[in-house]
């Protein structure tokens, strides 16, 4: 099943990624190349075999609900492009 | 059902169909994944990790209690718990979501197949079961606000909510009215309070409610459905119902004009606006593939076993359905009684029904729990559980109405005093002289004023029974102790037989 130019087109989008022309064939060919090769394991056999949820072989990671410790406000913003004394600001959205 | 307000000689008869998704936050101290409080109102980004940030490197550790109030919740809701479940990220960008997803659960959440039934106080539908689908346990999202001081437009973000445990409630698209939608959630709301695993305080945003409505209207070519809707935005049970109405007639105007049926265009996202009362577009939703959801590898499947199903299973208070069942069944209490007993949560109800075994009568303790004790609670900002007043204490003062000590109206004063002095009702009683007039004596006064007053007998002989009055005042005057209503009756009486 290859990809085509619209599929790529749709997740450049929901990926908030602004892509040229050029650049999405480039995409297209490339990833198309990706779920190919991923495609091999079609060729197994797994029938029998339960879907794996982890690679890792441990289940119930749990932790007490004690309070620990915060970052400062100020630590927590320092990274922001944009922050005010309070928040962190960004483009305005609905 | 069809809605009057859209009923004219070409409209066709259509069905109303609403599933609810219920959002509720989850009592615990600290967030889902990291251990950052989760209290509400406190400066904005004061309450944040790497963690609920996003930073990169940081790891996320499943909140222990937040998964056993989820599993509580899904049994008191008649789930079924799956012993694996695991959680998936849904991928998708909005600024109060600082990851870039939402840790969610996909196809193995952590509850299934539940149901609730609901039923309506004013017989505005009968009575019935709605499914469940699934309830899940994920993250929420942090705050935006919106800023248009000095010309900028930008948005403020706030990220102390990030984080904090929601269980999200997927019920099917079992009801067929806005009043149907409300009584549902007003009845899991009330589960849930029973239940404490929330505050449930719509206002703060402790539990919301979109609401995915559309109409199966029969044409001649068979029937057709509109597309979905979902409906956010509604911050009250009146606004759940108002909204749902409205998106009613919308969808029902719209498909007489454009005849769009389900699949013509994408599910649509619409807010309800509470100042102008409608609902109002705001993007198209995307479909569940674009999301694009994956097992998140930072966290580990958990199991549950049988025997912790089983023990979580016994912690579960007794319900507001089988409470209903009882007051109506064991204590003959009107379905109003009930409801205003019921809903003031279960130490309310249970002190209910200590005071009425302990009296034995459940329509006297009925009576006073929604009548003098609300007052009192409601006066002084209390709940029950800070009422000075013990349920024993109450029944000594309601035995003394049983037994003819004390009529009812003095029985509120001796209450009364009772609450200001804390003393009991027999200290009380005799403080204020209070004591039970033996009918012989009772008889005797009445003889004596009827007797004495020539002039009121002729009045009351005449059809003026009004007059009667004067002489019960005469007797309260003699002895503060008599009970109006008996003087009135044997005054009468001894007149008749004059």
């Amino acid at each position: 099943m290859a990809l085509t130019r619209d599929d790529v087109e749709k997740v450049s989008l929901l990926a908030r990624l602004q892509l040229t022309d050029d650049e999405l064939n480039s995409m297209t060919m490339h990833l198309s190349q990706i779920i190919q090769y991923v495609h091999q394991l079609d060729e197994i056999n797994t029938e029998d075999v339960a879907p794996l949820a982890h690679t890792l072989d441990i289940t119930n990671v749990l932790a007490n609900d004690v309070v620990g410790e915060c970052l400062s406000r100020d630590a927590a913003l320092q990274n922001a492009p944009q922050r005010d004394e309070e928040c962190f600001r960004v483009p305005a959205v609905l | 059902m069809s809605s009057p307000a859209t009923q004219s000689t070409d409209d066709v008869p259509y069905t109303v169909v609403v599933g609810l998704e219920v959002h509720v936050q989850l009592k615990t101290n600290t967030k889902l994944f990291c251990r950052c409080p989760t209290i509400f109102g406190r400066p904005p980004n004061t309450q944040t990790c790497p963690v609920c940030l996003g930073l990169p490197g940081s790891l996320p550790v499943m909140n222990r209690h937040a998964f056993e109030l989820s599993m509580k919740t899904a049994l008191a809701l008649n789930c079924t718990i799956p012993h694996f479940t695991k959680w998936d990220r849904k991928n998708y960008f909005y600024p109060d979501l600082p990851k870039g997803y939402q840790t969610s659960q996909f196809d193995l959440p952590m509850s299934e197949h539940g149901h609730l039934n609901i039923f309506s106080e004013d017989d505005e539908f009968a009575d019935k079961q709605i499914r469940i689908l699934r309830a899940h346990l994920e993250e929420d999202a942090g705050k935006s606000m919106h800023d248009e001081a000095d010309g900028v437009a930008d948005s403020r973000i706030d990220l102390n909510r990030t984080g904090t445990p929601l269980l999200e409630i997927v019920s099917e698209p079992d009801m067929r009215s806005a009043a149907e939608a409300k009584a549902y959630l007003q009845e899991l709301r009330l589960i849930l309070l029973y239940l404490d695993v929330s505050d449930c305080n719509m206002q703060e945003g402790s539990l919301r409610c979109d609401a995915n409505v559309n109409l199966h209207i029969d044409t001649p070519d068979g029937t057709i459905a509109t597309p979905i809707v979902e409906i956010k935005n509604m911050n009250s049970f009146r606004a759940v119902h108002r909204g749902i109405e409205f998106e009613v007639g919308r969808q029902y105007s719209l498909w007489k004009k454009n005849k769009q049926v389900l699949g013509d265009m994408p599910k649509q996202t619409r807010g309800w606006d509470e100042g102008s009362q409608v609902t109002r577009a705001q993007r198209e939703k995307e479909e569940s593939s674009d999301y694009r959801y994956f097992p998140c590898p930072d966290l580990v499947p958990v199991i549950v076993t049988d025997e912790e199903i089983q023990a979580m299973q016994q912690t579960i208070c007794t319900l507001p359905a089988d409470l209903r069942k009882q007051l109506f069944d064991d204590h003959q209490l009107t379905a109003h009684t009930s409801a205003v007993i019921i809903n003031q949560g279960l130490g309310f109800a249970n002190y209910f029904l200590t005071l009425a075994t302990i009296i034995d009568d459940g329509r006297l303790a009925g009576n006073w729990m929604q009548g003098e004790v609300l007052r009192i609670l409601n006066e002084q900002e209390q709940t029950i559980e800070q009422f000075t007043l013990s349920a024993a204490e109450l029944g000594e003062l309601l035995k003394l109405i049983q037994s003819d000590d004390i009529d009812n109206s003095k029985a509120k004063d001796v209450f009364a005093m009772m609450m200001e002095s804390g003393q009991s009702a027999a200290d009380v009683m005799a403080e204020l002289g209070i004591e039970k007039v033996d009918s012989s004596q009772l008889e005797e006064l009445c003889q004596r004023l009827v007797n004495n007053n020539p002039k009121i007998v002729a009045d009351v002989q005449n059809g003026n029974q009004k007059a009667v009055g004067a002489l019960i005042g005469q007797a309260r005057n003699e002895n503060s102790n008599v009970d109006p209503g008996q003087v009135r009756e044997i005054c009468l009486a001894l007149i008749e037989k004059l």
